[in-house]
């Protein structure tokens, strides 16, 4: 497994509540499932994924859980064209 | 990290004490039953004239947006109406704002006055635009930043826009907590606040409220000057109410009694707003009724003790779109006016159609705000998550749409109508509502005033309904 060195930017995964924790009241769907965080920061030693890790986040704090992802990035995008919009607002269209 | 019981009850049961530390605000002392409160007492006792936050607002470049008219858009309106009719459409540029929408406004006095007080950080729990507004407030006034989302479901797969307002809090230094669905959000934000000791940035207190009152009230001065008139009808997009409640209240403090303040929700009737499963099968986070109609229906199910966000005390009318009207005057502003905006800003522009269409010529209403785009946010991604997954997709009569199974966006202008919710219904509703925390039969004089004020109504028709209601 590979070795993620200490300070990498990583994110890692707390299970907050179980599912028999969580709140009242939830639809069953939801009941079903933990509750579940998600949070990055840099790492404080060196680590695999599946560990129990410490980061240290942006503001400073040091938080503990399971580390997912090595260097997390953002890949969201404009999404694949929908030429539906296209014609919308063309003389012909309004 | 605190010694103190973390679980979900011990938590909640910790509450009050928590909200007092992280607010400053003792809501004991504006309480006067379970269902009445004295309102303009707590928002008064910010300490703030609306100079002040207009003053603290520029230092951290919000507010002074520009009003537009919407020429070709009215144009094309006026095409489709009745002789006589067609009122100019006139939009609000809030994507101007550091951040890029309203809800700079609306954390800018929270922000301010966690500084002036001495809190080292401050807190929101947001999946929206608030968060990123947050984050950037706190970076200009020197404070640390938490933002909580309700990110992804139990797949672990977000919507791309609310993945792009996770981007945009961690891009103003904002440590960023990725939940997944459930309203223990909630319950996570109570015991963020306990741990760090930050001020609690609700959505709801009266210091968002008051900074969202600039709004209306340049609203008010800037179509004053222009037409030397007040705005015939202003259209909100309404989630939470605090947008409405902010907007109006600025308005009237700037004169505008006879201007009609019209909500405008999405409507996504029959999608279940806590479930893992429905989570991915709207595309639209806010501004549509699974938050608008509870909201209004009893504003306290919030944050703080007491919502400062009270919509039906200022709401005249309410109009519903479907996701696919929005859609498509989002693609007719991109195309004709020129302006790249995000659909959740477009809400009240869709519904601006419908209301400009049976106005006349000489009136003017105005939308009153916008929201930046970008990858995520943009109504092209957010059309094409909805398809892969597995919502249909096309162009056809709007009135086909089903929340969670098809957007129809409309083929042509004329085809953007909406829907009118009905006022009384909503009124009712509050009341029954009201009743579930105070039985109408110790219902006190007091208490029918506040309920009188808080739906815009007078006391009798209260009376009358609790008669009917008991």
């Amino acid at each position: 497994m590979e070795k993620i060195a200490k300070g990498s930017w990583v994110e890692i995964e707390q299970i907050v509540l179980n599912p028999e924790e969580r709140a009242p009241s939830l639809p069953e769907d939801t009941r079903k499932v933990p509750y579940v965080l998600h949070v990055s920061g840099f790492l404080l030693e060196d680590a695999e994924l599946g560990q129990e890790v410490s980061i240290k986040t942006v503001i400073g704090r040091e938080l503990v859980g399971l580390l997912i992802t090595n260097n997390p990035s953002y890949t969201h995008s404009f999404g694949k064209t929908v030429p539906e919009l296209l014609t919308i607002g063309l003389p012909e269209d309004k | 990290m605190s010694t103190k019981d973390t679980s979900y009850s011990a938590i909640m049961a910790r509450k009050n004490e928590i909200m007092k530390a992280s607010l400053g605000i003792d809501f004991n002392e504006y309480i006067t039953s379970p269902i009445t409160f004295d309102y303009e007492k707590l928002m008064a006792e910010t300490g703030y004239q609306i100079q002040d936050i207009a003053r603290i607002q520029a230092e951290t470049k919000v507010g002074e947006t520009p009003l537009f008219e919407l020429r070709r858009l009215t144009e094309e309106v006026r095409k489709i109406s009745d002789p006589g009719k067609g009122a100019m459409i006139m939009v609000k540029d809030e994507a101007a704002n550091a951040s890029g929408s309203f809800k700079a406004r609306r954390a800018s006095i929270s922000a301010y006055e966690a500084a002036q007080k001495g809190y080292q950080g401050m807190i929101a729990a947001s999946s929206g635009n608030y968060g990123a507004a947050v984050a950037s407030q706190a970076a200009q006034r020197g404070l640390k930043c938490i933002i909580l989302q309700e990110v992804f479901d139990s797949r672990g797969v977000g919507q791309p826009e609310i993945i792009e307002k996770g981007r945009a809090c961690e891009a103003y230094g904002a440590e960023t907590l990725k939940l997944s669905v459930g309203p223990e959000l909630f319950y996570m934000l109570l015991r963020t606040l306990e741990e760090t000791g930050y001020f609690n940035a609700s959505l709801y207190t009266p210091f968002g409220i008051r900074g969202v009152e600039t709004l209306g009230w340049e609203i008010a001065q800037q179509v004053q000057t222009r037409y030397q008139k007040a705005p015939d009808a202003v259209v909100i997009t309404h989630a939470g109410g605090g947008n409405l409640t902010g907007t109006a209240r600025g308005l009237l403090a700037a004169g505008c009694v006879d201007t009609r303040i019209v909500a405008c929700s999405v409507d996504l009737g029959g999608l279940h707003m806590a479930s893992d499963v429905d989570f991915n099968k709207k595309s639209f986070t806010t501004g549509h009724t699974g938050f608008g109609v509870p909201f209004a229906t009893w504003p306290d199910r919030v944050d703080v003790p007491r919502n400062a966000a009270r919509s039906l005390r200022y709401m005249d009318e309410y109009q519903l779109v479907t996701q696919g009207e929005v859609f498509y005057v989002t693609e007719l502003l991109t195309k004709i006016e020129g302006l790249e905006r995000g659909p959740a800003g477009n809400i009240s522009l869709t519904a601006a159609i419908t209301l400009a269409r049976q106005m006349d010529r000489d009136q003017i209403v105005v939308v009153q705000e916008t929201e930046y785009t970008g990858a995520g946010k943009h109504h092209n991604s957010q059309l094409a998550f909805a398809r892969e997954n597995g919502i249909e997709v096309r162009r056809g009569n709007p009135t086909e749409n089903v929340p969670g199974k098809s957007i129809v966006i409309p083929e042509r202008l004329a085809q953007v109508w909406g829907k009118v919710q009905e006022m009384d219904k909503l009124r009712l509703s509050y009341l029954k509502n009201a009743a579930h925390h105070l039985p109408i039969s110790e219902w006190l004089e007091s208490d029918y005033e506040f309920l009188a004020a808080d739906i815009k109504k007078d006391k009798n028709w209260v009376k009358q309904q609790a008669n009917l209601l008991n």
